[in-house]
């Protein structure tokens, strides 16, 4: 009784829909995009869940710039502390719309692989194929490689467009990780985001067998990484009696507590995002879910499943244990040397392309951890410029990737590459800048993110770190070098791989990678500007 | 008073000649990609760009103010303009009388080197469009590394340097060309990103001192001396490394003899010549101004490996087999004289040492033109394959005599002046260094002399001259031909031709000028080496003026 006596009203908590509107439109278009699924016929999913994902991206781009250009220099919080919409986080948002769009052009293209890069079994496929009539091309070609994913009604399509309602909820769990101001929104968010990545990485057409089995090794680690996360959270709940990260931060303020309970769960907690961002020891779920995943799909994860685990990231040590970074730093040194080291290292030893870019990405993560240690607004700043630039850098490797092909499709094994630029030295050309922009070459956005980013390290005291860092970026540049080295200076095979003529989706994702690859690092100004504008608010 | 020095880089742009000079030779090169199918006009594109820039070079030289140097402007032609200034960092070009000469040497071999270049065989399958793009790249890039005052915009063109040179290496060397390359890359990055670290420490250092940070290099000089000595120690080795690298001293020289061997010849040039020089100006201009306590701290240690390099290079230049490396051994040997001079701490020395670098870009330069001539001739690279070539190129044997008298400094030529500077300048400061280091001259004669009187010299002999005057012939080690009929078949060895004499007319007359007449470089470099040591704070051990005049 007395207790029912307590209990305030339900008053629903103000909401501040301008700041949330990108994400309330990303989430949304998802939810349309899966009634599009159920209720279009097969041949018209393609073009409208393509038109619908590429609108419902440039809305909420739109919302954002809106919003962003009125938003408060101090940030919000809203819906009840549960999303802090503050300069991180516009950031972080639009990083994430731009690198969706270019995934998603990469997702719908489907002049590279007849038919698109997605197909849900391969029964399916080889019905389809041996089906009488199903040739809607000019005679004389042969039906596998005849587009037939949509047109004359009553063709079964041959891409699954179930690929894009995953993807825009992908994005919708992105937009709210990064932005989640409690440890319970943001397991929720993990969870939004991670479910249709275990799920789409098993639907690549060919290799299916290595697509599934990343598929499944992603599930069953990643559930293991949600887990750990979850008792980290339980743990930190325990401490500071609430999920706030400013509670928890403030919980750890002059508290005569034991800090078992405070440091056990941000154990636990990081090692669940760590897992997220392909961070150093916890990385091992990379090189196969990135060689058996559909390529515009790796290219996804490479790109915004990064920005996504580091936002997070950045926001946990920042907000809620910024004050006890003495404590953690010095852990966070072995991991982010074993990451660079790790990635550095087997990076080397790789002979497939895709698998060489998942080593290249523990690398940069190592990088990245630099930045995210610094616990000054540098160090905000210059983790969230390095977000972009990767992103959009390692975009465009696996768009490029995805064109290099013979008969079984892509052609990734580094000795396929071997005098590539004597067949289209565009395209080598195009790959040379992108792994000379991962190497962190001066003039590319890899060198501008990384001087950034080493800077705010130094500024906080890291000076070892810095060096070691420098030290496995040369490491790192050698397995760059060695692919220049194969496509400029080897003989062509016999039966060398084709290069593939890109659609305009491809062409335009590819594009845009090169041109902020370059734009990034010549006049970063502006940009750099938009990264340091606003800290992170609890 | 901090932040009055904050100001000292005009952000309103200046003088935009530099600019230009950067500019010029980029331009060239993009034109070659839409005449990559019409190689004539490309390589006709090419060489009036460098001639061009070469023009340009001399107005710049001409329009250089010495009386202006003196009385203490630091830098001419300045420009600057911001870049990214979220990291302080502008466009700053400007040069001193060092950098200036520098330039013109980029400036003078470029054209010759293309000349030489002309006719070379590519590896099949390259262009020579190509070729010429790459050659003009990389001139755009040393030019912007000599002229920049950014420390920022230095190391973004000290690592873009790099690209340029390693497809010249990977695409258009010798048959090991991909070894090569890769590891002349990786071991510049290193040190370049070892460098990287000390940029960013004297980033944040200048930020503790100066309230914001800034890569301007007069504003990090004027912090200089008020910089704590360890942090001091720590930048210095950071830049020192990629220097010692870039230069080669001798435990970071490995990836030399390697290049040098199978690059090409004109890249070969550059290499040598230029770019490495690049590592020796960075000692002047970076190491001692910016750090000049650690610079004095450390000096015992660079001088070892200075008087080490001396030594040793020109050991192993005597053990060579292949004669390009043979070259880049002997370049090995010289680098130890210029770092000798560098950080002996006096103006004749640093006058020397600068002068060393012009010269040594100069004799190392047609040294390796004349290999090239060579095995142009007899299609390898083995010392051995050669013998008694002056009997049927009497010219280019001429040619190769005086590149190798000018390697050895032999009073009259071009180095003689430059080591002579050197080693007097060092003696007051560095005696013993400087004792040791004087060996080497009686080593490089040895060197010299004995490539020269091996391939040169005695009957005529080795498959490379057999097997080209008679295609098939006897051949065989120890095979020789009777000088009477080898004049009969002297056309399968012929003498150097009028496009060769053309490559190497201007060198031979700049090698004896510069010998007998050094003062136009002298008067030029003098007042930018009275700048550097009143940066460093050591007083000079031998006032300058009277004995440079005396010199000569």
């Amino acid at each position: 009784m007395i207790a029912l006596a307590q209990v305030a009203p339900l008053t629903a908590p103000p909401i501040d829909y301008a700041a949330i509107a990108p994400l309330l439109v990303v989430l949304g278009g998802a939810c349309v995009s899966v009634l599009f699924e159920a209720f279009l016929p097969r041949h018209q999913r393609w073009p409208a869940q393509v038109a619908l994902s590429v609108l419902v991206v440039a809305v909420a781009g739109i919302a954002l710039g809106v919003y962003a250009g009125t938003a408060p220099a101090a940030g919000i919080v809203t819906l009840a502390t549960a999303l802090s919409v503050d300069g991180p986080t516009l950031f972080l948002w639009g990083t994430l719309l731009v690198l969706g769009f270019g995934s998603l052009l990469l997702i719908a293209d489907r002049s590279v692989e007849p038919g698109g890069a997605f197909l849900a079994s391969a029964v399916e496929r080889a019905s389809v194929a041996a089906a009488p009539g199903t040739t809607s091309g000019p005679t004389g070609v042969d039906p596998e490689h005849v587009d037939r994913s949509y047109g004359a009604p009553g063709e079964a399509p041959t891409m699954q467009t179930e690929v894009f309602p995953f993807v825009l909820f992908a994005l919708g769990g992105m937009m709210a990780f990064v932005a989640a101001n409690d440890l319970l929104t943001m397991f929720v968010a993990l969870e939004v985001l991670s479910l249709p990545l275990y799920l789409v990485c098993g639907l690549a057409r060919r290799r299916r067998l290595l697509s599934q089995e990343a598929a499944v090794k992603y599930f069953l680690l990643g559930a293991f990484a949600s887990a750990f996360f979850l008792y980290g959270l339980a743990l930190l709940y325990g401490y500071a009696g609430s999920v706030k990260l400013v509670a928890i931060a403030t919980a750890a303020v002059g508290t005569p507590k034991s800090d078992a309970l405070l440091f056990g769960g941000l154990a636990l907690l990081v090692v669940g995002l760590l897992f997220k961002g392909s961070v150093g020891p916890f990385h091992t779920w990379t090189p196969d879910v990135y060689q058996g995943a559909p390529t515009p799909i790796t290219a996804f994860m490479a790109a915004c499943t990064k920005v996504a685990a580091f936002g997070a990231l950045l926001r946990v040590l920042h907000v809620a244990f910024g004050s006890t970074h003495w404590e953690w730093r010095g852990v966070m040194w072995v991991v982010a040397i074993a990451s660079m080291a790790i990635g550095a290292v087997l990076g080397l030893t790789q002979t497939d392309l895709k698998r060489m870019i998942a080593y290249s990405s523990v690398a940069h993560a190592g990088f990245l951890l630099l930045g995210v240690m610094a616990i000054t607004p540098e160090g905000v700043s210059s983790t969230l410029f390095y977000l972009l630039a990767y992103g959009f850098t390692t975009l465009a490797v696996f768009g490029v990737i995805s064109l290099v092909r013979n008969a079984d499709g892509e052609a990734t094994h580094l000795s396929q590459w071997a005098g590539l630029a004597k067949r289209s030295p565009i395209l080598a050309g195009v790959m040379t800048f992108l792994l000379l922009g991962l190497a962190g070459i001066p003039l590319t956005s890899g060198f501008t993110a990384k001087f950034a980013v080493f800077s705010a390290a130094l500024g906080d005291g890291m000076a070892p770190l810095v060096v070691i860092a420098l030290v496995f970026s040369a490491v790192a540049a050698f397995f760059y070098l060695r692919v220049i080295v194969l496509m400029y200076f080897s003989e062509t095979p016999e039966d060398g791989p084709t290069v593939t003529v890109p659609g305009a989706f491809t062409t335009v994702a590819v594009t845009l990678g090169v041109v902020v690859t370059l734009l990034l690092g010549v006049v970063p100004t502006l940009v750099l500007g938009w990264a340091g504008a606003g800290g992170l608010t609890g | 008073m901090n932040t009055a020095v904050m100001n000292t880089a005009p952000d309103t742009g200046g003088n935009v000649m530099l600019l230009v000079l950067l500019l010029l030779p980029l331009l060239g090169a993009l034109l070659m990609y839409p005449l990559r199918t019409n190689v004539p006009a490309a390589k006709a594109v090419a060489m009036a760009t460098a001639l061009l820039e070469f023009v340009l070079v001399v107005v710049t030289w001409v329009g250089y103010s010495t009386d202006a140097a003196s009385s203490g402007e630091r830098f001419q032609y300045v420009f600057s303009v911001p870049w990214i200034p979220a990291f302080g960092t502008h466009l700053a070009f400007g040069i001193d009388g060092i950098a200036l000469v520098l330039i013109a040497l980029t400036a003078f071999l470029v054209p010759g080197l293309m000349l030489f270049a002309w006719a070379e065989k590519l590896p099949e399958g390259r262009t020579a469009s190509g070729y010429f793009a790459l050659l003009l790249a990389t001139q755009a890039t040393l030019m912007g590394v000599f002229t920049a005052t950014d420390v920022f915009l230095f190391y973004v063109f000290f690592e873009a340097m790099l690209i340029p040179m390693y497809f010249l290496i990977g695409r258009f060397g010798g048959p090991n060309r991909q070894y090569a390359s890769v590891k002349f890359f990786l071991y510049s990055l290193l040190g370049g990103l070892i460098m990287l670290a000390s940029l960013i420490g004297l980033y944040v250092t200048s930020a503790d001192q100066l309230g914001a940070g800034t890569f301007t290099w007069s504003d990090l000089q004027s912090i200089a001396q008020s910089t704590p000595t360890s942090t001091q120690i720590w930048l210095f080795l950071g830049f020192f490394v990629a220097f010692a690298i870039k230069a080669p001293l001798v435990p970071f020289h490995t990836w030399l003899p390697d290049a040098g061997a199978e690059a090409p010849i004109v890249a070969a040039v550059l290499l040598v010549g230029v770019l490495d020089k690049v590592g020796t100006y960075g000692f002047l201009r970076y190491c001692l101004p910016l750090f000049p306590q650690a610079s004095q701290i450390l000096a015992p240690l660079v001088l070892v490996l200075a008087v080490i390099g001396i030594i040793y290079g020109a050991l192993l230049a005597v053990g060579q087999k292949d004669m390009s490396r043979f070259v880049a051994y002997t370049s090995i040997a010289h680098f130890g004289f210029i770092a000798l001079g560098t950080f002996a701490f006096s103006s004749q020395a640093f006058a020397g040492a600068t002068l060393y670098m012009v010269n040594h870009g100069l004799s190392t330069g047609m040294l390796f033109v004349m290999v090239g001539l060579l095995v142009a001739r007899g299609g390898s690279r083995l010392t051995r394959d050669y013998g008694g070539v002056s009997k049927l190129a009497p010219l280019l044997a001429g040619c190769l005599l005086l590149a190798g008298m000018s390697s050895l400094a032999l009073p009259g030529t071009n180095s003689f002046v430059s080591e002579f500077l050197v080693l007097v300048g060092s003696f007051p400061r560095e005696p013993v260094a400087t004792i040791i280091a004087t060996v080497g001259i009686i080593f490089a004669a040895l060197y010299i002399l004995w490539f020269y009187q091996q391939t040169m010299q005695g009957p005529v002999r080795g498959n490379a001259v057999i097997r080209a005057l008679e295609a098939g012939g006897v051949g065989g080690p120890g095979a020789m031909i009777d000088p009477a009929v080898a004049a009969e078949r002297g056309s399968g060895f012929p003498d150097l031709t009028r496009r060769e004499i053309g490559v190497l007319a201007p060198l031979i007359v700049v090698i004896v000028v510069l010998g007998f007449f050094p003062g136009p470089v002298l008067d030029v470099v003098n007042p930018s080496v009275q700048s550097t040591i009143t940066e460093v704070g050591l007083p000079d051990p031998v006032p300058a003026g009277g004995v440079v005049g005396g010199v000569r």
